[in-house]
Protein backbone atom coordinates (compact mmCIF):
# COMPACT_ATOMS: atom_id res chain seq x y z
CA UNK A 1 0.00 0.00 0.00
CA UNK A 2 1.32 3.10 -1.54
CA UNK A 3 2.21 5.78 1.92
CA UNK A 4 0.05 8.60 1.91
CA UNK A 5 1.40 12.67 2.11
CA UNK A 6 0.72 12.54 5.53
CA UNK A 7 3.28 9.60 6.77
CA UNK A 8 5.99 11.72 5.42
CA UNK A 9 5.08 14.67 6.72
CA UNK A 10 5.51 15.95 10.33
CA UNK A 11 2.37 17.20 12.11
CA UNK A 12 1.66 20.77 12.30
CA UNK A 13 2.98 22.06 15.42
CA UNK A 14 0.61 25.59 14.64
CA UNK A 15 -2.48 26.02 13.36
CA UNK A 16 -3.52 29.43 12.26
CA UNK A 17 -7.33 29.15 10.59
CA UNK A 18 -9.13 32.45 9.44
CA UNK A 19 -7.56 34.93 11.78
CA UNK A 20 -8.55 38.14 11.99
CA UNK A 21 -6.84 41.25 14.08
CA UNK A 22 -8.06 44.80 14.03
CA UNK A 23 -6.06 47.43 15.97
CA UNK A 24 -7.88 50.42 16.54
CA UNK A 25 -9.68 50.80 13.22
CA UNK A 26 -6.99 49.35 11.20
CA UNK A 27 -7.51 45.60 10.04
CA UNK A 28 -4.52 44.26 10.10
CA UNK A 29 -4.68 40.73 9.60
CA UNK A 30 -7.68 39.62 7.40
CA UNK A 31 -7.79 35.87 7.62
CA UNK A 32 -4.63 34.23 8.23
CA UNK A 33 -3.96 30.36 7.11
CA UNK A 34 -0.90 28.92 7.93
CA UNK A 35 0.24 25.63 8.86
CA UNK A 36 3.57 25.17 10.70
CA UNK A 37 4.98 21.66 10.62
CA UNK A 38 7.11 20.24 13.86
CA UNK A 39 10.58 20.62 13.43
CA UNK A 40 10.44 23.13 10.27
CA UNK A 41 11.47 26.94 9.73
CA UNK A 42 9.20 29.06 8.53
CA UNK A 43 9.94 32.03 7.41
CA UNK A 44 7.34 35.15 7.58
CA UNK A 45 8.26 38.14 4.86
CA UNK A 46 6.04 41.14 4.12
CA UNK A 47 6.29 44.81 4.69
CA UNK A 48 6.66 47.03 7.46
CA UNK A 49 3.69 47.25 9.47
CA UNK A 50 1.86 44.02 7.32
CA UNK A 51 0.68 42.58 10.58
CA UNK A 52 4.07 40.03 10.82
CA UNK A 53 4.53 41.02 14.30
CA UNK A 54 0.64 40.67 14.94
CA UNK A 55 0.45 37.47 13.59
CA UNK A 56 3.81 36.35 15.92
CA UNK A 57 1.97 37.69 18.93
CA UNK A 58 -1.18 35.22 18.08
CA UNK A 59 1.17 32.15 18.08
CA UNK A 60 2.05 33.18 21.76
CA UNK A 61 -1.03 33.51 22.82
CA UNK A 62 0.10 37.86 23.65
CA UNK A 63 -2.99 38.48 21.35
CA UNK A 64 -6.28 36.90 21.03
CA UNK A 65 -7.68 36.99 17.52
CA UNK A 66 -11.00 38.81 17.06
CA UNK A 67 -11.79 35.63 14.60
CA UNK A 68 -10.79 32.58 13.72
CA UNK A 69 -8.33 30.09 15.63
CA UNK A 70 -4.75 29.50 16.97
CA UNK A 71 -4.01 25.86 17.60
CA UNK A 72 -1.07 25.02 19.22
CA UNK A 73 -1.35 21.18 19.12
CA UNK A 74 -4.24 20.48 19.97
CA UNK A 75 -4.96 23.66 22.03
CA UNK A 76 -6.68 26.42 20.69
CA UNK A 77 -5.16 29.78 22.34
CA UNK A 78 -8.20 31.55 21.47
CA UNK A 79 -9.99 29.69 24.18
CA UNK A 80 -7.56 29.62 26.58
CA UNK A 81 -6.79 32.20 29.89
CA UNK A 82 -3.53 33.75 30.35
CA UNK A 83 -3.49 30.91 33.11
CA UNK A 84 -4.08 27.78 31.00
CA UNK A 85 -1.37 29.16 28.49
CA UNK A 86 1.13 28.95 30.97
CA UNK A 87 2.28 25.27 30.48
CA UNK A 88 2.29 26.40 26.50
CA UNK A 89 4.45 29.44 26.98
CA UNK A 90 7.00 27.64 28.66
CA UNK A 91 7.25 25.11 25.98
CA UNK A 92 8.04 28.52 23.76
CA UNK A 93 10.65 30.97 23.62
CA UNK A 94 10.64 34.42 22.56
CA UNK A 95 12.81 36.96 20.90
CA UNK A 96 11.42 40.16 20.66
CA UNK A 97 12.07 43.10 18.09
CA UNK A 98 14.24 45.15 20.32
CA UNK A 99 15.37 42.46 22.93
CA UNK A 100 13.15 43.37 25.31
CA UNK A 101 15.40 42.98 28.17
CA UNK A 102 14.36 43.30 31.73
CA UNK A 103 16.12 46.89 32.61
CA UNK A 104 15.70 45.96 36.18
CA UNK A 105 18.06 42.69 35.95
CA UNK A 106 21.58 42.20 35.31
CA UNK A 107 22.35 40.54 31.57
CA UNK A 108 23.21 37.22 33.49
CA UNK A 109 19.66 37.65 35.42
CA UNK A 110 17.62 38.06 32.67
CA UNK A 111 19.41 35.12 30.76
CA UNK A 112 18.74 33.04 34.09
CA UNK A 113 15.17 34.30 34.03
CA UNK A 114 13.79 31.36 32.43
CA UNK A 115 15.87 28.67 34.27
CA UNK A 116 15.16 30.05 37.93
CA UNK A 117 10.90 30.74 36.67
CA UNK A 118 10.90 26.76 35.83
CA UNK A 119 12.45 26.27 39.32
CA UNK A 120 13.97 22.39 40.21
CA UNK A 121 17.20 23.60 38.63
CA UNK A 122 20.48 24.30 40.62
CA UNK A 123 21.97 26.94 41.37
CA UNK A 124 25.53 26.25 39.95
CA UNK A 125 24.24 24.64 37.15
CA UNK A 126 22.20 27.59 36.14
CA UNK A 127 25.14 29.85 36.20
CA UNK A 128 26.61 27.63 33.95
CA UNK A 129 24.09 27.40 31.74
CA UNK A 130 24.13 31.21 31.79
CA UNK A 131 27.48 31.20 31.02
CA UNK A 132 27.18 28.80 28.11
CA UNK A 133 24.70 30.32 26.60
CA UNK A 134 26.33 33.53 26.59
CA UNK A 135 29.19 32.15 24.90
CA UNK A 136 27.50 30.94 22.66
CA UNK A 137 26.05 34.13 21.29
CA UNK A 138 29.64 35.18 21.36
CA UNK A 139 29.12 37.54 24.63
CA UNK A 140 31.44 35.84 27.26
CA UNK A 141 31.82 37.48 30.28
CA UNK A 142 28.95 39.96 30.38
CA UNK A 143 26.52 38.73 33.47
CA UNK A 144 27.39 41.15 35.62
CA UNK A 145 26.83 44.22 32.78
CA UNK A 146 23.03 46.00 32.73
CA UNK A 147 21.08 45.97 29.80
CA UNK A 148 21.49 49.46 29.90
CA UNK A 149 25.27 49.29 29.05
CA UNK A 150 24.70 47.57 25.96
CA UNK A 151 24.77 48.36 22.46
CA UNK A 152 21.33 47.25 20.23
CA UNK A 153 22.80 44.17 18.68
CA UNK A 154 24.41 43.06 22.39
CA UNK A 155 20.93 43.41 23.39
CA UNK A 156 19.38 41.75 20.94
CA UNK A 157 21.67 38.51 21.48
CA UNK A 158 21.21 38.51 25.06
CA UNK A 159 17.54 38.10 24.37
CA UNK A 160 18.54 35.15 22.06
CA UNK A 161 20.01 33.56 24.72
CA UNK A 162 17.30 34.20 27.33
CA UNK A 163 14.73 32.86 24.74
CA UNK A 164 16.96 29.64 23.86
CA UNK A 165 18.31 29.05 27.07
CA UNK A 166 15.29 26.83 28.11
CA UNK A 167 15.34 24.72 25.01
CA UNK A 168 11.53 25.34 23.84
CA UNK A 169 10.23 22.73 21.45
CA UNK A 170 8.93 26.21 19.55
CA UNK A 171 11.05 30.24 19.08
CA UNK A 172 9.31 33.15 17.66
CA UNK A 173 11.89 35.62 16.46
CA UNK A 174 10.90 39.05 15.87
CA UNK A 175 13.09 40.73 12.93
CA UNK A 176 15.99 38.94 14.66
CA UNK A 177 18.84 40.58 12.37
CA UNK A 178 17.56 44.04 11.97
CA UNK A 179 19.58 46.78 13.37
CA UNK A 180 22.60 44.42 13.25
CA UNK A 181 26.06 44.57 11.03
CA UNK A 182 26.61 41.70 8.13
CA UNK A 183 28.92 40.55 10.27
CA UNK A 184 26.71 39.54 13.48
CA UNK A 185 23.88 38.98 11.24
CA UNK A 186 25.14 36.03 9.92
CA UNK A 187 25.87 34.70 13.24
CA UNK A 188 22.94 35.07 14.39
CA UNK A 189 21.02 33.48 11.44
CA UNK A 190 23.84 30.60 11.90
CA UNK A 191 22.65 30.21 15.54
CA UNK A 192 18.87 30.26 14.34
CA UNK A 193 20.22 27.13 11.74
CA UNK A 194 22.07 25.43 14.65
CA UNK A 195 18.84 26.13 17.29
CA UNK A 196 16.43 24.39 14.95
CA UNK A 197 18.87 21.81 13.63
CA UNK A 198 20.47 20.32 17.23
CA UNK A 199 17.65 21.00 19.42
CA UNK A 200 15.22 19.80 16.67
CA UNK A 201 13.20 23.25 17.46
CA UNK A 202 9.97 24.54 15.46
CA UNK A 203 10.91 28.22 14.60
CA UNK A 204 8.88 31.46 13.42
CA UNK A 205 11.12 33.74 12.20
CA UNK A 206 9.22 37.34 10.97
CA UNK A 207 11.78 39.14 8.92
CA UNK A 208 12.66 41.61 5.85
CA UNK A 209 16.04 40.55 5.24
CA UNK A 210 15.89 38.33 2.33
CA UNK A 211 19.60 36.83 3.03
CA UNK A 212 18.59 35.50 6.27
CA UNK A 213 15.23 34.25 4.85
CA UNK A 214 16.99 32.21 2.50
CA UNK A 215 19.91 31.19 4.97
CA UNK A 216 17.37 30.33 7.52
CA UNK A 217 14.07 29.03 6.06
CA UNK A 218 12.65 25.85 5.37
CA UNK A 219 9.59 27.47 4.16
CA UNK A 220 8.80 31.20 3.39
CA UNK A 221 5.09 32.30 3.50
CA UNK A 222 4.56 36.51 2.85
CA UNK A 223 2.14 38.13 4.18
CA UNK A 224 0.21 40.73 2.04
CA UNK A 225 -2.96 42.68 2.63
CA UNK A 226 -3.44 40.68 5.92
CA UNK A 227 -3.32 37.14 4.44
CA UNK A 228 -0.82 35.03 3.53
CA UNK A 229 0.03 35.66 -0.27
CA UNK A 230 2.23 32.53 -0.83
CA UNK A 231 3.92 29.52 1.40
CA UNK A 232 7.08 27.80 -0.67
CA UNK A 233 10.70 26.76 -0.25
CA UNK A 234 12.96 29.70 -0.41
CA UNK A 235 14.39 28.97 -3.91
CA UNK A 236 10.79 29.35 -5.48
CA UNK A 237 9.51 32.45 -3.24
CA UNK A 238 12.63 34.55 -4.14
CA UNK A 239 12.89 33.57 -7.87
CA UNK A 240 9.24 33.82 -7.96
CA UNK A 241 7.85 36.02 -11.24
CA UNK A 242 4.59 36.97 -9.37
CA UNK A 243 5.08 41.03 -9.28
CA UNK A 244 4.19 41.35 -5.58
CA UNK A 245 6.68 38.62 -4.18
CA UNK A 246 9.04 39.65 -6.80
CA UNK A 247 8.96 43.21 -6.13
CA UNK A 248 9.21 42.83 -2.16
CA UNK A 249 12.43 40.32 -2.38
CA UNK A 250 13.95 42.65 -4.78
CA UNK A 251 12.73 45.62 -2.81
CA UNK A 252 11.28 47.87 -5.67
CA UNK A 253 8.84 50.74 -4.49
CA UNK A 254 6.27 51.76 -6.02
CA UNK A 255 6.73 55.26 -5.07
CA UNK A 256 6.73 57.82 -7.46
CA UNK A 257 9.68 59.64 -8.86
CA UNK A 258 8.40 62.70 -6.58
CA UNK A 259 10.09 64.51 -4.06
CA UNK A 260 9.20 67.57 -0.96
CA UNK B 1 -22.97 72.70 22.59
CA UNK B 2 -22.73 69.51 21.36
CA UNK B 3 -19.27 69.21 21.42
CA UNK B 4 -19.34 70.28 24.83
CA UNK B 5 -21.40 67.75 25.80
CA UNK B 6 -19.48 65.28 23.41
CA UNK B 7 -16.55 65.97 25.78
CA UNK B 8 -18.24 65.46 28.76
CA UNK B 9 -19.59 62.70 28.15
CA UNK B 10 -16.25 60.94 26.44
CA UNK B 11 -14.53 62.06 30.02
CA UNK B 12 -17.34 60.46 31.96
CA UNK B 13 -17.00 56.98 29.99
CA UNK B 14 -13.26 57.58 30.59
CA UNK B 15 -13.67 57.83 34.03
CA UNK B 16 -16.05 54.72 34.32
CA UNK B 17 -13.41 53.03 32.05
CA UNK B 18 -10.48 54.06 34.77
CA UNK B 19 -12.77 52.26 37.33
CA UNK B 20 -13.76 49.44 35.67
CA UNK B 21 -9.70 48.80 35.07
CA UNK B 22 -8.86 49.25 39.04
CA UNK B 23 -11.56 47.16 40.14
CA UNK B 24 -10.24 44.20 38.27
CA UNK B 25 -7.01 45.02 39.20
CA UNK B 26 -8.02 44.98 42.42
CA UNK B 27 -9.35 42.12 42.01
CA UNK B 28 -6.91 40.52 40.19
CA UNK B 29 -3.97 41.27 42.86
CA UNK B 30 -6.16 39.41 45.52
CA UNK B 31 -6.80 36.39 43.13
CA UNK B 32 -3.17 36.40 42.71
CA UNK B 33 -1.86 36.37 46.53
CA UNK B 34 -4.19 33.47 47.03
CA UNK B 35 -2.57 31.83 43.74
CA UNK B 36 1.08 32.19 44.07
CA UNK B 37 3.80 32.29 47.16
CA UNK B 38 4.86 35.91 47.43
CA UNK B 39 8.28 36.97 46.06
CA UNK B 40 9.91 37.89 49.27
CA UNK B 41 13.12 39.27 47.18
CA UNK B 42 10.76 41.70 45.23
CA UNK B 43 9.29 42.42 47.99
CA UNK B 44 12.13 43.36 50.06
CA UNK B 45 13.34 45.70 47.12
CA UNK B 46 9.89 47.52 46.60
CA UNK B 47 9.80 47.94 50.64
CA UNK B 48 13.57 49.57 50.64
CA UNK B 49 12.15 51.87 47.69
CA UNK B 50 8.96 52.35 48.85
CA UNK B 51 9.54 52.68 52.36
CA UNK B 52 13.21 53.05 53.66
CA UNK B 53 13.94 55.61 50.48
CA UNK B 54 10.99 57.82 51.66
CA UNK B 55 11.63 58.16 54.75
CA UNK B 56 13.66 61.25 54.74
CA UNK B 57 11.06 63.09 52.68
CA UNK B 58 8.38 62.04 54.90
CA UNK B 59 10.16 62.90 57.97
CA UNK B 60 11.24 66.66 56.67
CA UNK B 61 7.51 66.73 55.31
CA UNK B 62 6.43 65.89 58.73
CA UNK B 63 8.49 68.26 60.84
CA UNK B 64 7.95 71.21 58.54
CA UNK B 65 4.18 70.96 58.52
CA UNK B 66 4.16 69.70 62.46
CA UNK B 67 6.54 73.54 63.43
CA UNK B 68 4.77 75.77 60.68
CA UNK B 69 1.25 74.51 62.45
CA UNK B 70 2.51 74.75 66.15
CA UNK B 71 3.51 78.66 65.32
CA UNK B 72 0.52 79.61 63.91
CA UNK B 73 -1.74 77.92 66.65
CA UNK B 74 0.21 79.79 69.28
CA UNK B 75 0.24 83.06 67.44
CA UNK B 76 -3.76 82.88 67.64
CA UNK B 77 -3.96 81.15 70.99
CA UNK B 78 -1.75 83.62 72.40
CA UNK B 79 -4.60 86.17 72.16
CA UNK B 80 -7.01 84.10 74.25
CA UNK B 81 -3.89 82.90 76.88
CA UNK B 82 -4.21 79.47 75.74
CA UNK B 83 -0.87 78.81 74.28
CA UNK B 84 -0.85 75.53 76.10
CA UNK B 85 -3.39 73.96 74.28
CA UNK B 86 -1.45 74.16 71.22
CA UNK B 87 0.49 70.80 71.73
CA UNK B 88 -3.14 68.64 71.80
CA UNK B 89 -4.10 70.63 68.93
CA UNK B 90 -0.97 70.09 66.69
CA UNK B 91 -0.85 66.48 67.95
CA UNK B 92 -4.85 65.63 67.29
CA UNK B 93 -4.57 67.39 63.68
CA UNK B 94 -1.40 65.75 62.80
CA UNK B 95 -2.82 62.46 63.90
CA UNK B 96 -6.17 62.61 62.45
CA UNK B 97 -5.56 64.81 59.22
CA UNK B 98 -1.88 66.59 58.40
CA UNK B 99 0.18 63.08 59.05
CA UNK B 100 -1.89 60.76 56.35
CA UNK B 101 -2.89 63.04 54.06
CA UNK B 102 0.30 64.84 53.36
CA UNK B 103 2.50 61.67 53.83
CA UNK B 104 -0.12 59.97 50.89
CA UNK B 105 0.65 63.34 48.81
CA UNK B 106 4.01 62.91 49.21
CA UNK B 107 4.09 58.94 48.19
CA UNK B 108 1.56 59.68 45.58
CA UNK B 109 4.30 62.21 44.12
CA UNK B 110 7.42 60.14 44.84
CA UNK B 111 6.57 56.23 44.50
CA UNK B 112 2.99 56.33 42.37
CA UNK B 113 4.55 57.88 39.20
CA UNK B 114 7.56 55.94 39.70
CA UNK B 115 5.17 52.97 39.58
CA UNK B 116 3.57 54.60 36.48
CA UNK B 117 6.44 55.55 34.48
CA UNK B 118 8.56 52.18 35.12
CA UNK B 119 5.46 50.05 34.55
CA UNK B 120 4.37 52.04 31.25
CA UNK B 121 7.53 52.46 30.03
CA UNK B 122 8.09 48.19 30.89
CA UNK B 123 4.74 48.23 28.41
CA UNK B 124 6.06 50.29 25.69
CA UNK B 125 9.51 48.27 25.60
CA UNK B 126 7.70 45.03 25.46
CA UNK B 127 9.11 43.94 28.78
CA UNK B 128 5.47 42.74 30.06
CA UNK B 129 5.24 40.74 26.79
CA UNK B 130 8.49 38.95 27.47
CA UNK B 131 7.36 38.13 30.93
CA UNK B 132 3.91 36.69 29.70
CA UNK B 133 6.03 35.33 27.22
CA UNK B 134 8.17 33.76 29.33
CA UNK B 135 5.37 31.92 31.47
CA UNK B 136 5.14 34.63 34.17
CA UNK B 137 1.83 36.35 34.69
CA UNK B 138 2.74 40.15 35.03
CA UNK B 139 0.40 41.14 37.86
CA UNK B 140 2.15 38.56 39.96
CA UNK B 141 5.53 39.69 39.34
CA UNK B 142 4.96 43.04 38.76
CA UNK B 143 2.13 44.16 40.89
CA UNK B 144 1.53 42.13 43.84
CA UNK B 145 5.04 43.13 45.24
CA UNK B 146 4.28 46.83 44.71
CA UNK B 147 1.11 46.53 46.32
CA UNK B 148 2.30 44.52 49.78
CA UNK B 149 5.30 46.61 49.55
CA UNK B 150 2.62 50.00 49.87
CA UNK B 151 0.56 48.48 52.34
CA UNK B 152 3.02 47.82 54.79
CA UNK B 153 5.27 50.67 54.61
CA UNK B 154 2.43 53.41 54.37
CA UNK B 155 0.89 53.19 57.89
CA UNK B 156 4.88 53.07 59.18
CA UNK B 157 5.84 56.31 56.98
CA UNK B 158 2.11 58.12 58.47
CA UNK B 159 3.71 56.93 62.28
CA UNK B 160 6.80 58.73 61.41
CA UNK B 161 5.25 62.13 59.99
CA UNK B 162 2.96 62.32 62.99
CA UNK B 163 6.30 61.87 65.44
CA UNK B 164 8.33 64.36 63.26
CA UNK B 165 5.33 66.77 63.34
CA UNK B 166 4.28 66.94 67.32
CA UNK B 167 7.90 66.96 67.92
CA UNK B 168 9.10 69.87 65.58
CA UNK B 169 5.34 71.27 67.21
CA UNK B 170 6.86 70.92 70.28
CA UNK B 171 10.09 72.35 69.17
CA UNK B 172 8.86 75.54 67.74
CA UNK B 173 6.11 75.74 70.68
CA UNK B 174 8.21 75.46 73.78
CA UNK B 175 12.35 76.56 72.71
CA UNK B 176 11.22 79.27 69.70
CA UNK B 177 7.94 80.79 70.87
CA UNK B 178 8.47 79.72 74.95
CA UNK B 179 4.99 78.30 75.30
CA UNK B 180 6.31 76.29 78.93
CA UNK B 181 7.20 72.65 77.95
CA UNK B 182 5.36 70.92 81.27
CA UNK B 183 1.84 72.25 80.44
CA UNK B 184 2.19 71.80 76.44
CA UNK B 185 3.38 68.31 76.59
CA UNK B 186 0.59 67.12 79.60
CA UNK B 187 -1.85 68.57 77.24
CA UNK B 188 -0.78 66.49 74.40
CA UNK B 189 -0.57 63.18 76.26
CA UNK B 190 -4.11 64.33 77.91
CA UNK B 191 -6.08 64.88 75.00
CA UNK B 192 -4.58 62.65 72.30
CA UNK B 193 -6.28 59.35 72.45
CA UNK B 194 -5.04 55.59 70.65
CA UNK B 195 -8.14 56.71 68.88
CA UNK B 196 -6.64 59.41 66.97
CA UNK B 197 -3.47 57.50 66.22
CA UNK B 198 -5.23 54.30 64.69
CA UNK B 199 -7.65 56.91 62.37
CA UNK B 200 -4.53 57.90 61.34
CA UNK B 201 -2.58 54.99 60.48
CA UNK B 202 -5.77 52.84 59.08
CA UNK B 203 -5.91 56.41 56.62
CA UNK B 204 -2.51 55.93 55.33
CA UNK B 205 -3.50 51.95 54.96
CA UNK B 206 -6.04 52.50 52.91
CA UNK B 207 -4.48 55.78 51.11
CA UNK B 208 -1.54 53.25 50.16
CA UNK B 209 -4.35 51.13 48.28
CA UNK B 210 -5.24 54.26 46.26
CA UNK B 211 -1.75 55.27 45.68
CA UNK B 212 -0.50 52.02 44.49
CA UNK B 213 -3.77 51.38 42.61
CA UNK B 214 -3.88 54.39 40.42
CA UNK B 215 -0.26 54.29 39.96
CA UNK B 216 0.11 50.84 38.56
CA UNK B 217 -3.32 51.03 36.28
CA UNK B 218 -1.97 54.16 35.16
CA UNK B 219 1.59 52.12 33.74
CA UNK B 220 -0.18 48.95 32.41
CA UNK B 221 -2.99 51.10 30.40
CA UNK B 222 -0.29 53.41 29.05
CA UNK B 223 -0.38 54.71 25.39
CA UNK B 224 2.59 53.80 23.28
CA UNK B 225 5.46 56.11 23.05
CA UNK B 226 7.04 58.72 25.12
CA UNK B 227 4.28 61.12 25.46
CA UNK B 228 2.15 57.76 26.78
CA UNK B 229 4.82 57.27 29.58
CA UNK B 230 4.66 60.95 30.51
CA UNK B 231 0.89 61.12 30.50
CA UNK B 232 0.32 58.11 32.86
CA UNK B 233 3.25 59.20 34.92
CA UNK B 234 1.20 62.58 35.26
CA UNK B 235 -2.32 61.23 35.74
CA UNK B 236 -0.79 58.61 38.70
CA UNK B 237 -0.63 61.38 40.31
CA UNK B 238 -2.98 64.16 39.89
CA UNK B 239 -5.58 61.28 39.71
CA UNK B 240 -3.94 59.84 43.33
CA UNK B 241 -3.88 63.55 44.73
CA UNK B 242 -7.50 64.13 43.88
CA UNK B 243 -9.14 60.85 45.13
CA UNK B 244 -7.08 60.39 48.56
CA UNK B 245 -8.35 64.05 49.31
CA UNK B 246 -11.82 62.83 48.62
CA UNK B 247 -11.44 59.77 50.30
CA UNK B 248 -10.19 61.51 53.13
CA UNK B 249 -13.19 63.35 53.70
CA UNK B 250 -15.44 59.81 53.70
CA UNK B 251 -12.61 58.22 56.06
CA UNK B 252 -13.30 61.28 58.47
CA UNK B 253 -16.50 60.55 58.96
CA UNK B 254 -16.52 56.61 58.56
CA UNK B 255 -13.23 56.25 61.25
CA UNK B 256 -14.86 58.63 64.00
CA UNK B 257 -17.82 56.58 63.83
CA UNK B 258 -16.09 52.79 63.70
CA UNK B 259 -13.03 53.64 65.89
Amino acid sequence: MPASPSDHEPANLIRLVGVEKSLGTQKVLRGVDLNIREGEKMVIIGRSGGGKSVLLKHILGLMRPDAGQVWFRDKDLAQLDEEQMVPLRKETGMLFQNGALFDSLTVGENVAFPLRERGNVDEKEIQSEVARALKIVDLPNQELKWPSQLSGGMRKRVALARAAIAKPALMLYDEPTSGLDPVVADSINKLMVRLGDELNMTSVIVTHDMVSAREVGDRIAMLYEGKIYCVDKPGVILESQDPVVKRFVNGISDASDAIF
Amino acid sequence: MTRYAQQIGSRFMGMLQATGQIVFLFQDIIRCLFRYPIRIGLLIRQIDFIGAKSVPVVMITGSFIGAVFAAQCEFQFRALGMSSAVGPVVAIAMCRELGPVLCALMIAGRVGSAMAAELATMKITEQIDALRALAVYPTEYLIVPRFLATLITLPILVGLAILCGIGAGYYVAVHVLGVPGVYYWNNTVKYTHDKDIWIGLVKGFFFGIIIVLIGCNKGLTAAQGAEGVGLATTEAVVDAFIIVLIANFFFTFLLNSIL
